[in-house]
């Protein structure tokens, strides 16, 4: 790994040359947060914020996209038979300033859509284009415990490049090729000075310092599946207080489960991708009425089920969550995922209890 | 990179009614390019995914053999979007076809054994194919006794009405068809619930004896302790699930109980591993 050296005023410089080679995703302001967005000319991501209200990964997976297309007239040499879209444009993209928990969202997300009998073509061909220049992080928010879920502040196992904050310059990992191409592309080359490596170090120790909510997560594996299902102890607090409002899900960079709609437009059919949330009744319904996860708890319990109990079973690397805590602060009512973790890696089936942790 | 979403283009060859009450009717799809029919090669209990451009798509059990050569069926009870626009359709019309897809009968475990088939209602689609596909001279001699227990609530609610007959003939299958009731006085085969035809009919549970159950789930809830009460373990009671698919890879996200999804890693699931899961279907 090669670590170099970007002022503050070639940083600028650079972004500006990366617009002829790639399309350029950036933090920016809208209202009292910041989003991810596509960065015109001239326009320059911001650094200086928390986090994104929700994730960037709709730049790998949009939250509306057509995967497939066809043709509603009869003469038409397509009709009514589906293919790709004619006009997919994988362009070169980055994403600048995206956080290292976000970043490592991805290679789980992506153990979903590359699997060995099937590959989504539309996932893969956007991660592949696709090139993360993370920022680590020095002021994580009081919901962050990305330490405890797999992930750090300074984590650059899933970064093309990774800059860190010295003042009036940018320490620059180049992790993979991706980023040597982006870093060339930009013009960054300049040698550090002696001791940016132990610079680094000293930050990230303490960045970690400052994050001291977590989670414990080391007994869900030998937890039963049935009996953490039945610990009603745990579910139907939190179901009750849940409106099933689905914001966690959206906001979530490892939430990938998506619905599949037909729409036509004028002579043309789409069959559309979007986004969709476990947390809503339809999600499951089936035709004849019949609901698997008919009860708000029932929805609730398959959301948490789902990222520390079948994802930990089904691939034993760890919870599906990288601890960004967008979910905790969001959430309206207050449910907060450490709590209800804490609760299932510590729930006695045999009094039925937990060793409850504050959040 | 073959992308998963595409179906496979056909056309409708033949529609038929198989019920009175008309709700279901088997439609027979020919493949626009003869090639796509070796890319679909399936086995008995395997579904696809019926698209119907500008409507949306639905998960149905195979109702042809993979012994039946050049066309697919799918027997479909009309009952949402898709259903019922498919039901209005005509012979001739294209749409598609995805698949095959999730797991079939265990057929290479089955092998040298016993197979007795439960079915009720219009669940019995994927139960035609395996009994033609057992019935087949190259396989027949791969299964000992078989036994068919079929039920509907009246002889108009039975499907395959004249597939039944002709195996009701037969000597190498123990066919025994059924009807909640009828007012037909030579009605000639039992009248009766399901579960209590098999307590009648069914062999005793060995270790050489499988029983493939696929119904309503309130027939599904009182066949299982006859069965219990005949002998078979829960290994040897091998079940197929229905839940809301979209994607029918294990990728949407909707169709799972617990950490396996109905469409991929079923809809074939034995009541030991079902025993295992949450009950969330």
């Amino acid at each position: 790994m090669k670590v170099i050296k970007i002022d503050k005023n070639e940083w600028a410089d650079g972004v500006e040359k990366l617009h002829d080679n790639y399309r350029l995703i950036g933090a920016v302001r809208e209202k009292s947060y910041h989003i991810f967005a596509t960065l015109k000319p001239g326009q320059k991501p911001e650094m200086e914020y928390v986090n994104s209200r929700i994730s960037p990964k709709y730049v790998i997976y949009p939250q509306s996209e057509i995967i497939l297309e066809c043709s509603m007239d009869e003469n038409d040499e397509d009709y009514k038979v589906y293919h790709e879209p004619g006009d997919k444009n994988y362009e070169e993209k980055a994403v600048l300033g995206v956080r290292p928990c976000d970043a490592d969202s991805l290679p789980l997300v992506r153990r979903n859509f590359d699997t060995d009998e099937y590959k989504d073509p539309y996932w893969l061909q956007a991660f592949e284009t696709t090139t993360l220049v993370g920022l680590a992080c020095d002021a994580p928010c009081p919901s962050c415990f990305c330490t405890s879920a797999g992930s750090g502040p300074y984590n650059d196992q899933n970064l093309d490049i990774m800059l860190v904050d010295n003042g009036d310059h940018y320490l620059a990992e180049i992790l993979t090729d991706k980023g040597e191409k982006l870093a060339g592309a930009a013009g960054w080359d300049k040698d550090t000075e002696q001791g940016a490596e132990d610079s680094i170090e000293k930050r990230k120790t303490g960045a970690e310092s400052k994050i001291t909510s977590k989670v414990n997560t080391d007994n869900l594996a030998n937890q039963s599946l049935l009996d953490l299902y039945d610990a009603t102890i745990i579910w139907e607090k939190a179901a009750f207080a849940c409106i099933n409002c689905g914001t966690c899900t959206y906001a979530c960079p490892t939430c990938w489960c998506f619905d599949v709609q037909d729409e036509v437009h004028g002579r043309q059919s789409y069959r559309i991708r979007n986004w969709d949330s476990c947390m809503y009744p339809l999600f499951t319904h089936h035709a004849s009425g019949h609901n698997p996860r008919g009860t708000k708890l029932d929805r609730l319990r398959q959301r948490f089920m789902h990222k520390l109990k079948y994802y930990v079973d089904k691939y034993e690397d760890g919870i599906q969550c990288t601890g960004c805590g967008r979910c905790v602060s969001l959430c309206p009512v207050n449910i907060d995922i450490r709590r209800i973790c804490n609760m299932m890696n510590s729930y006695d089936p045999e009094s039925c209890t937990c060793e409850v942790t504050a959040s | 990179m073959e992308n998963p979403y595409i179906p496979y283009p056909v056309r409708i060859d033949e529609i038929k009614t198989e019920t009175e009450d008309k709700s279901l009717k088997t439609f027979k799809f020919v493949f626009l390019n003869p090639e796509d029919e070796e890319k679909f090669a399936y086995r008995a209990g395997q579904f696809a995914e019926l698209s119907i451009p500008g409507l949306g798509e639905i998960p149905i059990g195979i109702a042809s053999s993979p012994t039946e050569k050049g066309f697919v069926k799918f027997t479909v009870f009309k009952t949402g979007k898709v259903t019922s626009y498919l039901h209005s359709m005509k012979e001739g019309d294209i749409m598609g076809i995805r698949g095959p897809l999730g797991n079939w009968y265990p057929w290479d475990m089955l092998e040298g054994k016993n197979v007795v088939i439960i079915g009720g209602g219009f669940a019995f689609t994927t139960l035609r194919s395996s009994i033609i596909y057992m019935l087949d001279p190259e396989n027949r001699k791969k299964f000992k006794d078989i036994h068919v227990i079929y039920g509907a609530r009246s002889p108009g609610m039975l499907l395959y009405k004249d597939e039944l007959e002709a195996w009701a003939g037969l000597d190498d299958l123990n066919m025994h068809i059924t009807v909640d009731g009828t007012d037909d006085p030579d009605w000639p085969h039992h009248t009766g619930f399901v579960p209590t035809i098999t307590e009648q009919e069914a062999p005793s549970g060995t270790e050489d004896t499988y029983a493939i159950v696929c119904g309503p789930p309130i027939m599904i809830k009182f066949t299982q302790p006859v069965l219990d009460k005949l002998g078979y373990t829960e290994d040897r009671i091998i079940m197929s699930l229905e839940n809301r698919m979209k994607c029918g890879i294990g990728m949407c996200g909707r169709c799972n109980i617990g950490k396996e999804f109905v469409c991929k890693d079923g809809p074939v699931f034995t009541l030991k591993q079902l025993n295992q899961t949450p009950k969330e279907y």
